[in-house]
């Protein structure tokens, strides 16, 4: 059915002749998981990305937008395929999303083949802030170094003298185990890798730990596997015994899932709910209004890859084509970002401040995250020294 | 060739094929010269695994392994610097025979489903070990910077020209099948398919002829696996799983175990219905539904899985067989007996 | 030392949750020669029967053993349908035709329950450590699959000993035709059989569901580890499940504990790590091979099939 119609429209297109210079609607392609345990992270990038079309009144610069989404499944092979879909079949004019680091890097090459201008809406890839980094590459995010860095500089202010790291093994997981090394003052006492994403069972690496006896451990455990660690890390008894600092592990998408275990459990973000900037004020409440949950991380940095594309085509008044002119714009970071003003550095990624954020309940019961600290301010990950772009 | 329905069947889908760069052209989809590749390299695949199971009755359920071990050995010595075709194919070929001897040598010794489990056992080992090497990128896998070079003018960057060597190499294959099957080597392989005891008692050292043609089908999947290497830029363990020798054994049945072309329709059939399938479901769906059908063209595995029960039930000789019981139907002559 | 105790209980429990999917596996294989890749699929449904009964109903032990009747049924309902007429086809047909059923019941399951997976949360008495030795604070959950997972095959051991189904079922193993030919009804006998195999596939899935989630296509990764258990041990034979099994849930446990250590004397930190889940993983295939290769029917096959 689809041939039929490819082979009429065709025909049209021949017949009419190749004068297409207006676009008529502006095409995002949006590649992220949803099957599978972490649909619930897709789902809620999903969600926010749409609110803020809603926000815009669905048009960017007057023109209509449509947004495809294409689901990974959490596997690099079937996000580079999706990807090339968008790019080849669907002609998109950007594409955004991607949540984990190894979809990211399969997914790169005919991103940055074909031209396309891409803003990461999470994945952090030291080498894409780096020696890959590219013209057309934009972060919405973060670099994954930058987050756990700022948790080992929160441990060593807590006078934290051993740690044991677990993590999983793909290349996310390494970022950031790695990424916590680089600042942490203390000894590493024993570094885990786990099977990704298959093994959600920790009582080997928990029963090392345990044996190990350090002053704290530290985690990186996103979605499903980061309740499982929890639960087995209570189950285990090491609960209250040692003291535990995680990155990206507790969320406002599994913090309803770990319950009371996230309590006293501290983790590091660039963004948190209760930032005072009047963006991200409409932004919490009105996401909240419409879907009843509050947003993650995740949805409030697709939020802003929505608002930062958005920005791009008003400069050009939807003039897509005009590539240079919308780079020029998007490395101004002129936009209301929910985490407040930034600024990008030379690789095109956000230099930001990075807050404390820890589990409280709220006056109703509800487990909410709150933030406690500002553990760095204005920081730029370190990969930018390797991006040849000035 | 005889002027048989089956025979014009497949005469036309040949033209078709040879001639789709040109459509893809005119209509400006450059997405259907992707799939397509993507489909003649899997057929190549398929027809070397028809060569074992089809006509050898080896059940091997790690024929995926070649696809990767053909792919990694481009991809490996593309990471280091390495592009050069010349030396980056013998090498996948190389590799793969290399591979299929140990793992047909120790298999070869069982039989039945404990063939079935020792090959699938070995694959997952080859599959473990790739995932293993952080160097090429373990499980995340690897991401191929350039194709293989050949001597100028080929370029296998220009998807025009990869996709009419893929289809040339599969010519080829289909046509060395063809040759290996009807020659005393492929009678002696398939007499020991039919009955392995009796061949030896006429004194075929069965074992060895096996072995060979084990070989040759995982060398000929390894050059699969370095196409299809260079058509996605891109290679993984993944690529290795169980499931995926589950996939080239469904495009084997699907297209029909007897003949040298079957696997070629199988492939063809099983990657067009996963294209197609979604929106025949999305269709069929709309007069209940509405725009909510499309959402359901998702599921087309659920209509996939039961096909192949029935199949596998009622249609055993796949869609070849179907074409040939069609030829009775459309005979042009009476058939002669031969006198 | 305690540490090395601590690991091998993890492995004793993985190995007796791969027992109740391996004697499922051994019993359909033996007496029925049919190949079952869509097993994986009952331990999927079985775990997401537990995950709807546990949200509707909040008693973990009650969803539990609705969700192994469930699975039981399910089971049979398959038998009847699908898998009778696959049998005395060749095993090409049954593989094929259950690799089909993987299929579909990954996207029934997917329509049925959505794609997100789900949680199974446990009682709070579930939820603790227990101290099994000075020292070892074992998670009570887990102690508790030791125990019921031990408990199940005490009853399979006697149900296939003692009564006399378990002699049919023995029988039917060794020789299928003359049990068809003294005149039991063969097709109860499968019935009972498939769907007795799926409910401890079921179970094995349910029991696992609170520790790792409930996802799609979780079947997939232990079906495999399951065929190398009773390749190993035999096929046909219970006992040569519970021994493979096991061995596999030991090495697989141990190897992934000791293994990372050792490489990571031999290697780099980063190669180390890399390498090290994926070896592990490796060497239950490794020693499949061995088995097969010295002694192909298997450690404790019950005799001429």
């Amino acid at each position: 059915m689809r041939k039929t119609l490819l082979v009429a429209s065709a025909c049209l297109m021949l017949a009419v002749g190749p004068v297409m210079a207006q676009q008529k609607t502006i095409k995002i392609g949006f590649v992220s998981t949803f099957s599978g345990p972490t649909a619930v992270i897709g789902n809620d990038m999903r969600n926010a990305f749409e609110l803020a079309l809603d926000h815009m009144g669905r048009k960017m610069a007057g023109l209509p937008v449509e947004v495809i989404y294409e689901d990974d499944q959490q596997k690099p092979e079937v996000g580079k395929q999706k990807t090339e879909k968008l790019i080849a079949s669907d002609k998109v004019d950007f594409l955004s999303g991607y949540i984990w680091s190894n979809v990211l890097l399969a997914s790169l090459k005919p991103i940055v083949d074909s031209k396309t201008m891409f803003v990461i809406a999470n994945a952090g890839p030291h080498q894409v802030a780096g020696e890959l980094c590219s013209p057309y590459v934009f972060s919405a995010s973060w670099e994954n170094d930058q987050t756990p860095a700022a948790v080992g500089l929160y441990m060593n202010q807590k006078g934290v003298k051993t740690a044991f790291l677990i993590g999983p093994n793909y290349a996310a997981g390494k970022d950031m185990l790695n990424g916590m090394r680089s600042t942490f003052q203390g000894q590493i006492v024993s570094e885990e890798l786990t099977k990704w994403p298959d093994q959600l069972d920790f009582s080997a690496e928990l029963s090392k730990a345990r044996a190990a006896n350090p002053d704290a451990i530290y985690v990186f455990y996103p979605g499903a596997a980061g309740v499982q660690f929890l639960n087995q890390f209570s189950q285990a008894g090491l609960k209250g015994k040692i003291q535990l600092y995680t990155a990206f592990t507790i969320d406002e998408l599994s913090l309803p899932r770990m319950g009371d275990l996230a309590l006293g459990v501290p983790g590091a973000q660039e963004w948190v709910n209760d930032l005072p900037f009047p963006a991200n004020k409409k932004f919490v409440e009105d996401f909240h209004a419409k879907y009843k949950t509050w947003p993650s991380f995740y949805a409030a940095q697709s939020y802003d890859a929505a608002n930062l594309i958005a920005s791009a085509v008003a400069a050009v008044k939807g003039d897509v084509s005009k590539k240079d002119e919308m780079r020029a714009e998007m490395k101004k970071a002129n936009f209301a970002s929910i985490r407040g003003p930034f600024k990008y550095g030379n690789n095109q990624y956000p230099i930001q401040n990075f807050y404390l954020q820890e589990a409280y309940k709220d006056a109703n019961g509800e487990l909410r995250l709150k933030t406690v600290a500002t553990i760095v301010k204005d920081n730029q990950d370190k990969a930018a020294a390797k991006c040849p772009m000035k | 060739m005889s002027l048989s329905f089956r025979n014009i069947v497949l005469s036309i889908l040949f033209i078709a094929l040879a001639l789709l760069p040109v459509y893809a052209k005119l209509a400006g989809d450059g997405f259907a010269l992707t799939l397509f590749t993507r489909i003649i390299i899997l057929a190549l695949a398929a027809v070397s695994l028809n060569l074992i199971l089809g006509f050898g009755g080896m059940m091997s359920f790690g024929h995926a392994a070649y696809l990767g071990i053909g792919g990694y050995a481009v991809g490996m010595l593309a990471h280091e610097g390495i592009f050069n075709g010349f030396i980056q194919w013998p090498v996948a070929l190389l590799a793969s025979a290399v591979f299929a001897l140990v793992i047909g040598a120790l298999s070869l010794r069982t039989r039945g489903v404990y063939f079935i489990m020792i090959t699938l056992a070995f694959a997952q080992m080859a599959y473990y070990v790739v995932s293993g090497i952080a160097r090429y990128g373990g499980d995340d896998g690897l991401t191929i910077y350039d194709r293989s070079h050949f001597f100028t003018p080929l370029n296998l960057s220009d998807k025009v020209q990869f996709y009419y060597l893929c289809l040339a190499l599969l010519g080829g294959t289909v046509y060395l099948t063809w040759r290996i099957v009807n020659s005393r080597f492929g009678l002696v392989i398939q007499g020991s398919r039919s009955n392995d005891m009796r061949m030896r008692a006429i004194g075929f050292p069965t074992y060895r002829y096996k072995l060979a043609c084990f070989v040759i089908a995982g060398m000929l999947c390894g050059l699969a696996g370095a196409l299809l290497a260079n058509h996605n830029e891109f290679i993984s363990p993944a690529t290795m799983y169980w499931t995926r020798s589950g996939d080239l054994i469904v495009m084997v049945v699907l297209g029909g175990m007897g003949s040298v072309a079957g696997p070629v329709l199988g492939a063809l059939a099983l990657l067009l219905l996963e294209e197609a399938l979604p929106t025949v479901i999305a269709a069929a769906l709309y007069p209940f539904l509405g725009v909510n059908a499309s959402v359901y063209g998702e599921y087309w595995q659920i209509v996939l899985g039961p096909l192949l029960l029935l199949i596998v039930l009622f249609a055993r000789g796949g869609i070849d067989g179907m074409l040939q019981d069609l030829n009775v139907r459309f005979a042009r002559k009476p058939r002669v007996l031969p006198s | 030392m305690l540490l090395f105790l601590e690991q091998c209980l993890n492995g004793l429990q993985l190995g007796l949750l791969l027992f109740l999917l391996a004697a499922g596996l051994t019993l359909i294989f033996g007496i029925m020669d049919l190949v079952n890749l869509a097993h994986g699929s009952f331990y999927m449904i079985g775990a997401y029967f537990a995950a709807t009964f546990t949200a509707l109903t909040g008693n973990f032990i009650f969803s539990a053993i609705a969700a192994f009747a469930a699975t039981l049924l399910v089971g049979m309902v398959v038998e009847v349908i699908a898998m009778r007429r696959l049998y005395g086809r060749d095993h090409l047909d049954h593989v094929l035709g259950t690799f089909g059923l993987i299929l579909f019941f990954n996207e029934l399951v997917r329509l049925v329950w959505g794609p997100a997976g789900m949680n199974v949360p446990l009682p709070e008495w579930l939820n603790g450590h227990f101290p099994i030795l000075p020292g070892i604070e074992y998670p009570t959950y887990r102690l508790a699959i030791i125990l019921v997972t031990l408990a199940v095959a005490l009853f399979l051991y006697i149900l296939v000993m003692r009564t006399r189904i378990g002699m049919l079922i023995r029988a039917g193993a060794t020789n299928r035709e003359m049990v068809g030919a003294l005149g039991v009804n063969i097709n109860l006998l499968y019935t009972l059989v498939f769907g007795l195999g799926a409910a401890l596939a079921g179970l094995a899935g349910l029991m696992q569901a609170p520790i790792l989630t409930v996802q799609i296509g979780m079947g997939e990764n232990i079906l495999i580890l399951a065929f190398v258990v009773i390749i190993i041990g035999g096929i046909g034979s219970i006992r040569g499940a519970f021994i493979g099994a096991l061995f596999v849930g030991m090495v697989d446990t141990l190897g992934r504990s000791y293994f990372p250590d050792i490489l990571r004397m031999l290697l780099s930190q980063n190669a180390a790590s890399t390498a090290a889940p994926a070896l592990s993983s490796m060497l239950i295939y490794l020693l499949m091979a061995v088995v097969l290769v010295v002694k192909p029917e298997g450690l404790f096959s019950p005799g001429h099939r």
